[in-house]
């Protein structure tokens, strides 16, 4: 049943050295708050499940909390190269991270797989790609019905999942619209997890009846941090902050000006940093 | 004459123009997404824009910066999670045209988007595949947009991303591929389509100004041409305006942010 704390006892709670963490979000609700927490807290040797490891991971690998990345799109979107990414691949700094490369299909299907309590992922996948030399968790099976070959990877089991979602209510359930991702299997894919949301109010309010809400008894923690998926969006509350994206790349290019952002931006500051990128819910969502 | 257009707007244009009102196109971030707007905007306006953070029939008003922009589901007919996008959308068969772009191609329209270099070893650590791998296979056709140069249009790519041709011939029927693969490769030079039998991607139309030597100095393999190779018609005042007006509105949205 969801407990609802501050995020760094969330993150003290949950989230451990050596542990294996999924920090979803698709280009919507990414959870750089938590991300930020992770940091401060130092925690190391992390593997790093994201589909687009984005910002989020480009600063938690930057400051050597990872020790492998398990992905499908490594850049910063519209933008270029994630810096960190590549100086961690290329250089081995700060540390060397070793990389499970995967296409999107595959880890889309890992994660469902994971929520629906499979061992595996089959789909139609990889056929022609070099992606099956470089990772020995894409294998093919035979299909025992039509006897078509068919892609297999291992189903994401993550120790933990990291989301932010627009909102949840007192007791914990948690609504989230729009660009949905794979948080709610990565949640369910998780054996622990945090939501970090814009807001926690008496009732989620109006929405279709089909909506997409995860029950309380299915998630960890739940933290209030509006705001907490800047320079990600919230539909709804405040739009995907595109010129930050654009000003990341010349903050990450060199190790120096990545460290003196990261310790002014994250080390100096808590959660709380996150409100002034916060906004009201648009009046049209009431 | 002087031409009053950009070697890459032309490029977009070109791409625009194969997208037909029925399609369904996956589309990819950046020249893909500039010119399947741009096709939306002019000669398809019926056409559906599905792009891979689960966003069908969406109607953007400005270029997304990334895959998943709020305008892309705000001005969609619904959006979907991405494990369905992949599993129903993708993989069951529901899309005409997938519309890549990438960093090296070859002569058979693979792209490698992952690395330059050992995979080991990099050089450079490009992005990786994202949607593509799939995408090459499963959509019923594939049109790239890649402008031209000897370090992109490479004899040999260093990694295989997502399938083109392979290795010619009947290459993608082999490996159980049902789909089409490329059949147009669009540049800032000229249009490719991949020859019946060898699935080689010949030049079918060339550019207006552009010259043989110079599409040949900027492939790294020997170019070879269709027998009847056209001129690409030049784009017009409206194709041009629609465009610049596209950028335009989209480039004070980023900067606005």
């Amino acid at each position: 049943m969801a407990r609802i704390t501050s995020l760094a006892e969330a993150v003290q709670a949950a989230v451990h050295d050596g542990d294996t963490v999924a920090m979803e979000g698709f280009t919507h609700l990414i959870p750089h708050a938590a991300g930020h927490e992770i940091i401060r807290q130092k925690r190391k040797n992390l593997t790093l499940i994201r589909m687009t490891p984005d910002l989020i991971y480009d600063q938690m690998i930057g400051m050597g909390c990872a020790k492998k990345l398990v992905f499908s799109w490594g850049g910063n979107p519209g933008v270029g190269s994630l810096h960190r990414l590549r100086d961690a691949v290329e250089q081995g700094w700060p540390n060397a991270l070793e990389i499970e490369e995967h296409s999107h299909a595959a880890m889309a299907n890992a994660y469902e797989a994971g929520a629906a309590g499979l061992p595996l992922a089959v789909f139609r996948g990889y056929l022609g790609s070099d992606l099956p030399k470089v990772n020995k968790n894409i294998k093919r099976v035979t299909c025992p019905f039509t006897g078509e070959e068919l892609a297999a990877v291992p189903a994401h089991r993550p120790d933990v999942a990291i989301i932010h979602a627009l909102r949840a209510d007192k007791a914990g359930n948690v609504l989230l619209e729009g660009v949905l991702g794979v948080q709610k299997e990565a949640v369910l894919a998780a054996k622990r997890s945090i939501v970090t949301v814009e807001e926690v109010v008496d009732d989620l309010g109006p929405r279709s009846l089909n909506a997409v809400v995860l029950p309380a008894w299915t998630i960890g923690y739940v933290s209030e941090v509006p705001g907490g998926a800047f320079p990600s969006y919230a539909q709804g509350y405040y739009a995907r902050n595109n010129s930050f994206y654009k000003a990341w790349d010349n903050i990450a290019r060199e190790r120096d000006t990545f460290l003196a952002w990261m310790k002014e931006n994250v080390l100096e500051k808590g959660p709380e940093a996150f409100a002034q990128h916060a906004r009201k819910r648009a009046a049209a969502a009431e | 004459m002087m031409a009053n257009y950009k070697p890459n707007e032309m490029m977009t244009v070109a791409a625009a123009r194969a997208l037909r009102n029925e399609d369904v196109c996956f589309v990819g971030i950046g020249q893909p997404s500039a010119a399947a707007n741009l096709a939306r905007l002019s000669h398809a306006p019926n056409v559906t824009l599905i792009y891979e953070s689960g966003t069908l029939g969406t109607k953007p008003t400005v270029l997304p910066l990334s895959i998943g922009d709020g305008e892309l589901c705000e001005t969609a007919l619904t959006t979907v999670s991405v494990p369905e996008m992949f599993r129903y959308w993708l993989q069951g068969g529901r899309i005409s045209v997938g519309f890549l772009g990438g960093a090296q191609i070859d002569k058979y329209a693979n792209l490698n988007t992952t690395v330059v270099g050992d995979y080991n070893k990099p050089k450079v650590r490009l992005p990786g595949g994202g949607g593509a791998p799939e995408i090459a296979t499963s959509c019923g056709e594939i049109f790239i947009i890649m402008a031209q140069g000897k370090r992109s249009f490479v004899e040999k790519i260093d990694f295989f991303t997502s399938i083109g041709h392979g290795s010619g011939g009947d290459s993608r029927q082999k490996l159980g591929i049902k789909t089409k693969g490329p059949t147009r490769l669009i540049t800032d030079l000229a249009i490719y389509q991949p020859d019946p039998e060898t699935k080689e991607m010949i030049v079918t139309s060339i550019h207006p100004g552009v010259t043989r030597e110079q599409i040949q100095e900027n492939t790294g393999w020997t170019v070879r041409y269709a027998a009847q190779v056209a001129e690409t018609p030049v784009p017009t005042a409206q194709e041009l305006d629609i465009l610049r007006e596209l950028q335009a509105r989209t480039a004070r949205a980023h900067a606005a942010a």
